[in-house]
């Protein structure tokens, strides 16, 4: 059996010739019947394998291409659990394809770690313990004083309990976030005045909505948190990413938790998860919209997004400007930056991929126009062929 | 405390918003605040905003007060004795304008029946939730809403009879249909909006059955012998205008025959047309880039000297022709003067369109399709009776579409035509399907409109029972004589030396990004590079220094601008767009070059200086 396994090492992926033996020997089959069934199966790898001149690219590019018009038709491009909404569908098709930095809807999904998972109290807890508040969560009612000139704020006393919060530290915290504000606590109120006292109605008013954003505890990004129970396991959806601070908590499963920022998962884990990110995300968006791409394709443009060891999008800033072909990069969006900066260096186009030749009208090195002819040369030829001697 | 803002300006704040919203409606009905003001209260932000700035869409709704429309009765006879005037209904407080944002507020509800003690206004009638057009599609509430919108956009594509002096009017792309009809089956809004005085359709019979796979995908089955009585059948009329022009240093355009020595002179058989005045004599019959209108102009540039005639003799011709592909019979000749006083002529061409394979047709219901077969009478499929339709539907239009409201008007449109009388198929008001089937079962059909149909081809009876009756079908604008068109080879453009576009003027047709990148994604680079070869062009390339060379094949000579004579020359193939990019470039001061190397070379390419 091993000789036969050996025999084939190399032609064939390890983990098929594998899973034949290991299915040979549970039937025992003999020697012969193993080799042809290794047989058949290369037959089948090789017929599966991409021919040479295959235009994997725009094949590639068709298959993406085709589903996102369809999904332009469709109008669900937002869905999640109750708060916590995704952008999904073409808008985040594009997001995740340009590569952006800022997405529409950052989200995680946090993992508790076995020991701590049983128990709803802890998720609950490390669920609060993330969510950012901010000064408007906690308070009840804003009152513009007008006779002082001055904003109170009532505050919500079981939630500043329940975060653990005295009046004294929300207090000090507004201090650091607001500038020029005079700050005073009271076991059931905040006052804000500004410092300089000739105030307008409409200053406060702005400084009242101001006051409302200001970060009191938690993780920054993190604006909502929803703890979810799936197949008997705990774990947490938040709307807003920050991976680095949630992989710092001692509760957390961090071979589980993810993010859907490309960035954040690029700078915190890098290259290789990034990629990863790339095919999970995308693949999740065709999924769901009902649609079928094959996993090859959306593998192939990950691989493009992240060969250079950043993630790039894309678009001319990104992917595009790293094709070798001046010509290439000129007919995909302004033009003329990429011509100028090829003539200051004095670039050759080698003329080896697609769009090149079809400006040239030459045969693309494609399919039918790849395969060149091997011919005997008679010396001299280049400057024609000399009459009588063709023959030779 | 609730902060109040207006015109999204913050103004102050109430204690309770309720009274402080009441009280500014109350002064609003009064007169002492301005009608156009609206107020709302946002409950998630707790603000209260109040609008007065322009260009708010409002609405008119009927008040309703503990569970009661201000509405009575008595308000109706007043209003139909004209003692009560629209604008006397919201002084009353009957009626009040709401914006988009004080309905965030309102509770409306869509009929009387519906008013509870929450509501707080009603709607005028439910089919109002319809705009003009949509509201003439019968049984409307049976259709689904993409669909309606698709069917009151056919209805504004649809021939009819636009203007009843249509043949004093030079309208541009007018059709008339010769033998419009009134629907047997409309809604309400269709009297209301005096669409009966230019109706824009034919009630026809149609049957719901396949045709030799001819009605496939949304195709039609015409038959023959309707369209030869005449159905659908219109003219188009397109108006040809000439004006004489006045230009600087006195020189003026002049409608005539032109005279032999003008410039770009046609030919004699050209002008036969004209009458002596220059102008084309009415129901002569013209097909394309025959002249209808003969003109010259004087010459483009002054001092413009041809040195082989007589100074006086370069005006150009300019005549007015007919454009490509569009015969006709001139229908109407008119002379008169432009705000100028100058001479301004203007004919109009007629051209009859019966219908052919290709045209455009479709139903209220968003049900389009195009004219796949035109059948003989004799192989129609017929009835008991000897009925034939006048069109053959598919039935696989249904289903996915659920346009409901399609198969409902065939169904009315039969007892209609069957009992003589006209349907009301009003939204949310239309004669109810039970009593239409009932009207057809005394009437001696079968009640769900189906009847045995006899195969035309053979006279064998058909297994399955055709669902037949009338409906009301429009003929849409788009019709393939107008569209028609191929080429092999033609006009250039001068600059890029490739196909000229469109169809007018005889153009290409493109083989544009997304059909290059089908090819590529084939793998057919060969069959790609036949498909552009539209501007082939040969080029010479100097060897040593890799710009454009000069062949001159009648010295046999060669020789670079910048190498000078003694030099090897390459003669290569290349698009000319590309030959034309390389020239751009050269003018932007870059100097592209071209390195050439055998297409039988080991790879090794020959060095060259830069």
């Amino acid at each position: 059996m091993e000789t036969v396994a050996k025999e084939f090492e190399g032609k064939l992926p390890q983990k098929i010739i594998n899973e034949a033996v290991a299915e040979a020997k549970k039937r025992s089959c003999s020697k012969d019947q193993l080799k042809k069934i290794i047989q058949y199966l290369k037959e089948q790898y090789d017929d599966a394998r991409i021919t040479a001149g295959e235009g994997i690219g725009i094949v590639t590019a068709e298959s993406f291409g085709e589903p996102s018009t369809q999904m332009t038709l469709n109008v669900f491009h937002f869905a999640g659990v109750a708060e916590v909404s995704v952008t999904q569908g073409l808008p985040r098709l594009i997001e995740i394809l340009d590569a952006r930095k800022e997405i529409k809807t950052p989200s995680m999904e946090i993992y508790i770690k076995k020991e701590f998972n049983k128990d709803m109290n802890v998720v609950k807890k490390v669920a609060a313990s993330i969510k950012e508040t901010k000064f408007a969560d906690i308070v009840t009612e804003f009152t513009i004083n007008l006779s002082k000139l001055q904003i109170e704020a009532t505050l919500h006393q079981n939630r500043i309990k329940d975060l653990k919060l005295t009046p004294d530290t929300i207090a000090k915290a507004l201090g650091e976030g607001l500038k020029n504000v005079i700050v005073t606590s009271s076991p059931n109120k905040i006052t804000l005045k500004a410092k300089d006292a000739e105030n307008e109605l409409m200053e406060i008013y702005k400084l009242k909505e101001k006051s409302k954003d200001i970060f009191i505890k938690g993780i920054k990004g993190i604006s909502q948190v929803l703890p979810v129970k799936k197949d008997n396991e705990f774990f947490i959806v938040t709307a807003g990413s920050n991976l680095k601070e949630v992989l710092e908590i001692k509760e957390i499963d961090e071979t589980k938790t993810s993010t859907n920022s490309l960035f954040e998962v690029l700078a915190v884990l890098g290259i290789e998860a990034a990629r990863r990110t790339v095919i999970n995300e995308a693949k999740k968006v065709i999924e769901n919209q009902g649609l079928d791409v094959d996993i090859r394709h959306i593998m192939l443009i990950a691989d493009i997004m992240t060969t250079s060891g950043t993630v790039k999008g894309i678009t001319r800033s990104g992917i595009t400007s790293g094709k070798s072909s001046v010509l290439a990069r000129a007919s995909f969006e302004t033009p003329i930056v990429h011509i100028i900066n090829a003539s200051l260096v004095g670039e050759e186009d080698q003329l080896n991929s697609v769009i090149e030749n079809v400006m040239l009208n030459q045969p693309v090195p494609l399919g039918t126009g790849l395969p060149g002819l091997v011919a005997k040369m008679i010396k001299g030829a280049e400057k024609g062929i000399p009459k009588g001697k063709a023959k030779k | 405390m609730i902060d109040v803002f207006m015109d999204e300006k913050f103004i102050g704040e109430v204690e309770n918003q309720e009274d402080f919203l009441k009280k500014v409606k109350d002064e609003r009905q009064k007169g002492k605040l301005p009608n156009t003001l609206n107020i709302w209260y946002n409950d998630e932000l707790k603000e209260v905003h109040i609008e007065i700035a322009n260009g708010r869409v409002r609405r008119p709704l009927i008040v309703v007060e503990k569970g009661k429309s201000k509405l009575t009765a008595e308000h109706l006879k007043k209003l139909e004795a004209n003692e009560l005037t629209w604008k006397e209904l919201f002084s009353q407080g009957v009626m009040e304008y709401l914006d988009a944002a004080e309905e965030e507020n309102a509770y409306v509800a869509l009929n009387e029946e519906d008013v509870t003690a929450e509501h707080t206004h009603m709607e005028i009638s439910p089919s109002i939730i319809l705009g003009l057009t949509t509201s003439l599609v019968p049984f409307a509430n049976f259709g689904q809403s993409s669909r309606l919108n698709r069917g009151s956009k056919a209805q504004k594509q649809a021939l009819g009879f636009y203007s009843a002096n249509y043949l004093v009017r030079m309208d541009t792309d007018v059709n008339i249909l010769h033998y419009p009809q009134n629907p047997l089956v409309k809604s309400f809004m269709y009297d209301v909006s005096k669409q009966n005085l230019h109706p824009a359709g034919q009630n026809i019979i149609i049957a719901l059955m396949s045709y030799e796979g001819y009605n496939m995908q949304d195709a039609l089955v015409f038959n023959k012998g309707s369209i030869d009585l005449g159905l659908a059948r219109s003219t188009y009329y397109r108006p040809y205008k000439a004006e004489e022009l006045r230009y600087a240093g006195g020189l003026i355009d002049e409608i005539c025959v032109p005279d032999k020595e003008v410039k770009g002179y046609r030919s004699e058989e050209d002008y036969k047309l004209l009458e002596d005045d220059g102008i084309i004599f009415p129901e002569s019959i013209v097909k394309e880039d025959d002249v209808i209108i003969g003109k010259t102009s004087p010459p483009r540039f002054l001092g413009e000297i041809d040195e082989f005639s007589i100074a006086a003799n370069k005006r150009r011709e300019s005549s007015i022709t007919m454009r490509h592909g569009e015969p006709g019979k001139v229908d109407f000749v008119m002379v008169t003067e432009n705000e100028e006083g100058m001479r301004l002529v203007k004919t109009r061409l007629r051209h009859q369109r019966i219908p052919e394979i290709g045209d455009k047709f479709a139903s209220r219901h968003g049900q389009k399709g195009v004219v796949g077969l035109i059948v003989p009478e004799a192989d129609m499929p017929f009835t008991v009776t000897g009925v034939k339709p006048d069109l053959i539907f598919s039935p696989h239009s249904i289903p996915s579409r659920m346009t409901v409201s399609h198969l409902l008007e065939v169904l009315a449109g039969k007892t209609g035509a069957l009992d003589g009388r006209t349907i009301d198929a009003t939204t949310f008001s239309s004669e109810p399907e039970h009593d239409l089937r009932k009207t057809l079962l005394e009437l001696g059909f079968r009640e769900d409109g189906t009847e045995t149909l006899y195969n035309g081809l053979t006279g064998e009876k058909l297994k399955a029972k055709i669902f037949i009756g009338n409906m009301y079908y429009l003929r849409l604008k788009h019709m393939v004589a107008n569209k028609l068109h191929a080429r092999a080879s033609g006009r250039i453009q001068l600059l890029t030396r490739q196909p000229i576009e469109g169809r007018a003027k005889g153009g290409g047709l493109r083989l544009g990004e997304m059909e290059k990148d089908c090819l590529v994604g084939h793998g057919a680079s060969l069959l790609l590079k036949e498909r552009f070869d539209s501007d082939i062009t040969r080029i010479q390339v100097c060897e040593s220094c890799g710009m454009l060379a000069v062949y001159d094949n009648f010295k046999n000579t060669q020789f670079c601008h910048r190498c000078g004579g003694n030099i090897v020359i390459n003669t290569i193939q290349i698009s000319y767009a590309f030959k034309l990019l390389l020239d751009e470039l050269r003018a932007l001061g870059i100097g592209p070059k071209l390195n050439l190397k055998s297409k039988y070379d080991d790879g090794s390419r020959t060095q060259r200086s830069k």
